[in-house]
Order: structure tokens, then sequence, then C-alpha cells
């Protein structure tokens, strides 16, 4: 697990923990049943307080991306391939709705955005 | 959550000072941070559980006990780490060291040999000879040797280069990967507290502003910077205080999300850092 805190991001630190570690849960870089390090270790490796990735720990848990047993830690849970992928779907919604605002900005049009969208799927239009 | 430290209605009085009504918990297992500027009232705290002044009225227990009932055994479940640390000059570490030893049931002399050489502190130096940095290890090294479950500190990091206050600052980390060891330490040094600490009281005056976690205390306060026509101090959310500069009002508020949202189009809303936060409520204008 690989997770970098920038201190100067206007999130919350348990925010860029939680996010770190989903996106490695999505991407598979975590497996299922892979154990999670200690609240506590994680604080002291990235060097942040224990409150912060105490926190991260149960929004992992209550968005079912991770397991806690008491006494034995904390474990990526078994994932359900149909809600992963939604919830790989919605990040891509996500990524979209924020072009499309930025194109609506620009005036970009539908058209032209998705000729866009075809060229970086590497069809030919 | 239990409490290794659980101070109410704190009082004692000095001529011009007096620290009034002090009431807060430091929570098993973690690090918290007193700050304030200096002569905030922090060393008497600190002096206060360790009993070294008198209180004139309030509750001190630590470890659920009375802390002037059972002193003698509080004491030595206590490190104490004192911002200028005192021993007899002349006399070698490994001299004061074994001197202190025998009030420690818990001593580990295996443990205080490993954190000599980690601390590179020779043992047959006389104290005198040690800089700063060195007595502030040493004093620390005797804290943890006796495997102290409460560390107090009294400024620790002050007069200390960056390379040493980085050290002493991940040790406290490793310390408490063990749930039941807690950290109590008082610094002005706000970017330390910044890094290292899981709660944080803040003092001033002789009073307490807030005690909370850190992650929500710059969660929630920030400073509103705006163009001094127009806006007034009062039409802030949760301001707590001003100050104006040749460019801009600045106020400080405990709730960011609302000054944002009321005030987002016309001004700047940033987080605010507890230097911040200490800056403006002890020389801007505060409100309480």
């Amino acid at each position: 697990m690989k997770i970098i805190i920038s201190n100067s991001s206007p999130d919350p630190i348990y925010e860029q923990v939680t996010r770190q570690i989903k996106a490695q849960i999505i991407n598979g870089g975590l497996r299922e049943g892979e154990s999670l390090p200690s609240i506590r270790r994680l604080a002291q490796d990235l060097q942040i307080s224990v409150i912060t990735t105490k926190r991260a720990y149960e929004e992992l848990e209550k968005e079912g991306f991770i397991d806690t047993v008491e006494g034995k830690g904390s474990f990526v849970a078994i994932q359900n391939k149909e809600l992963l992928r939604e919830k790989k779907m919605k990040i891509v919604e996500e990524k979209m709705a924020a072009a499309v605002d930025e194109a609506r900005l620009l005036g970009i049009t539908r058209a032209e955005l998705e000729e866009m969208l075809g060229l970086l799927y590497g069809e030919k239009v | 959550m239990d409490n290794a430290v659980s101070i109410k209605g704190l009082r004692k009085g000095y001529k011009g000072f007096t620290l009034d009504n002090v009431t807060f918990d430091v929570p098993r297992g973690y690090i918290m941070g007193l700050i304030g500027p200096n002569g905030a009232g922090k060393t008497t705290i600190v002096k206060l559980i360790m009993n070294l002044i008198r209180r004139d009225a309030g509750e001190v227990r630590v470890f659920g006990l009375d802390n002037l009932r059972h002193e003698a055994e509080i004491k030595s479940r206590i490190g104490f780490v004192y911002d200028v640390p005192r021993f007899p000059e002349d006399l070698r570490l490994k001299t004061i060291a074994s001197a202190l030893a025998v009030f420690y049931d818990k001593w580990d002399e295996a443990r205080f040999q490993g954190l000599l050489e980690e601390f590179r502190l020779p043992p047959r130096q006389v104290f005198k000879k040690l800089s700063h940095g060195m007595k502030m290890k040493f004093s620390l090294a005797l804290a943890l040797a006796h495997d102290a479950d409460l560390i107090l500190m009294d400024e620790p990091t002050a007069g200390l280069d960056p390379v040493f206050r980085f050290e002493l600052l991940n040790k406290l980390r490793a310390l408490i990967q063990d749930e039941r060891k807690t950290v109590l330490f008082s610094s002005h040094i706000t970017t330390d507290l910044e890094k290292v600490a899981d709660f944080v009281t803040f003092i001033h005056q002789g009073r307490i502003v807030f005690s909370a976690a850190k992650d929500e205390v710059l969660e929630h306060w920030g400073v509103v910077r705006a163009k001094s026509e127009g806006l007034r101090p009062e039409d802030v959310p949760g301001a707590r205080g001003h100050r104006r500069t040749e460019h801009s009002l600045d106020v400080l508020t405990s709730d960011l999300a609302a000054a944002r949202s009321r005030l987002g189009e016309q001004a700047v809303c940033d987080q605010a850092s507890l230097e911040d936060i200490m800056f403006f409520i002890s020389k801007g204008n505060a409100r309480a």
C-alpha cells in the first residue's frame, strides 16, 4: 500500500487517505482479504494523527471497502463484483461530468466533445 | 474513551495572573499538545499535574486517581521532562541514571542503554558537558526507560534544532504505538503540534479557549480576508478575532463552512493554522 499526503491540498488528510486506499482496491493494487496496516502503524508511517487514520478507516468500513475484525486488524473486504463495477462506473461518470462542465464553460459543443471522446478512445470518426 | 489525565475546574492564582476554571481531558493512547503564547499558563498546568505547586481549587485525576492522594503511585508512572532538565552538574549520566532507577519499579536497564546509544549519549559524560539538546534527550531517555504510561513534557522542543525536534516527535509517535501510552506536552511551537498532536488544548490568559481533536480544529477554523471596505468583523459567521492591514480586513472564524457559504464570493476563505489561531486570539482584537 502506498499513500502520499499533500500538506498543501485543500482536501482533509483523512480524505486523501481514503481516496488513495479506495483507488488501490479498485485498481487491484490491494487484493481482497489483504491486511492493512494498523491504525497506529499507518499514522506513524504517514506522520499524521492517529485520529486521522482512524477516521479514514471508519469511512472505508462504512462504504464497504474494508472490514475490521476486533483484535485482528483491518482487511480489504470481499468485494461484490457488480458493486465494484458500479463504483468504478461512478468514478468514470464523475470525471465525465467534470469534463462536460469544463466544456460548457469553454463553449465546446456536444458534437465536438463526442469527437474528442472518440479520438481518445482510439476510434476513427 | 478513558482518560490518562482529567482536569476539572482547576484554579491557581498569582499576583497579576490567574489560571481559572481549567477543564479538559487527555484521552489515553494519544498525543495532546498544550498550546498558547508565553505566559498563558501552560507551565502552571503542567506543574499542577505534577503537584509541584499547590492548587487553589479544582480536581486533577491521573490514571483515574486523585493526584494529591495518590501522588507517589502516579509519579512512578509519569515520565516528566522539564523545559530545562536539571540534574547534578558534575555527575556522569550513568551515575544519575542508577541513582534514579531505584525509584522506579519498572526501570529497564537494557532499554536505557539502548536509548543512550540511539540518542548518541556517552554514559560516562558528566551532565554539565551536554548541550541543551542532549540534556533533553537524556531526560527523555530516563522517562522512556522506566516505561512511563504518561510522558509529560514542558516545552520540550524549545531551543532545539529542527533535526532533533523531528527525531523527538517521531519518538513520541513511536511511543503511542502502544495504545496504553499517553503524551501531554506544552509548546508554543505550533508547527510541532500540527505535525504530531492528536488533540490540541489552547490556553490563553489562564483560560481554556478550546480543547479538541486537532483535525477538527484545522477543519473548522479559518481566516477570512476581504478588502477592508464593506465588510465588518461581525459580518463573518463564527468570528473570533480580527486584524486590519493596509490591504485587507482579516477575520479568524471558528465556522469556516458558514463563512465560506456566506462570504465566498467577496472574500478569500482559507483554513487557519494553529499559528493563525494563536496569533489572532492573543494579538488580534479577539472576541470570546
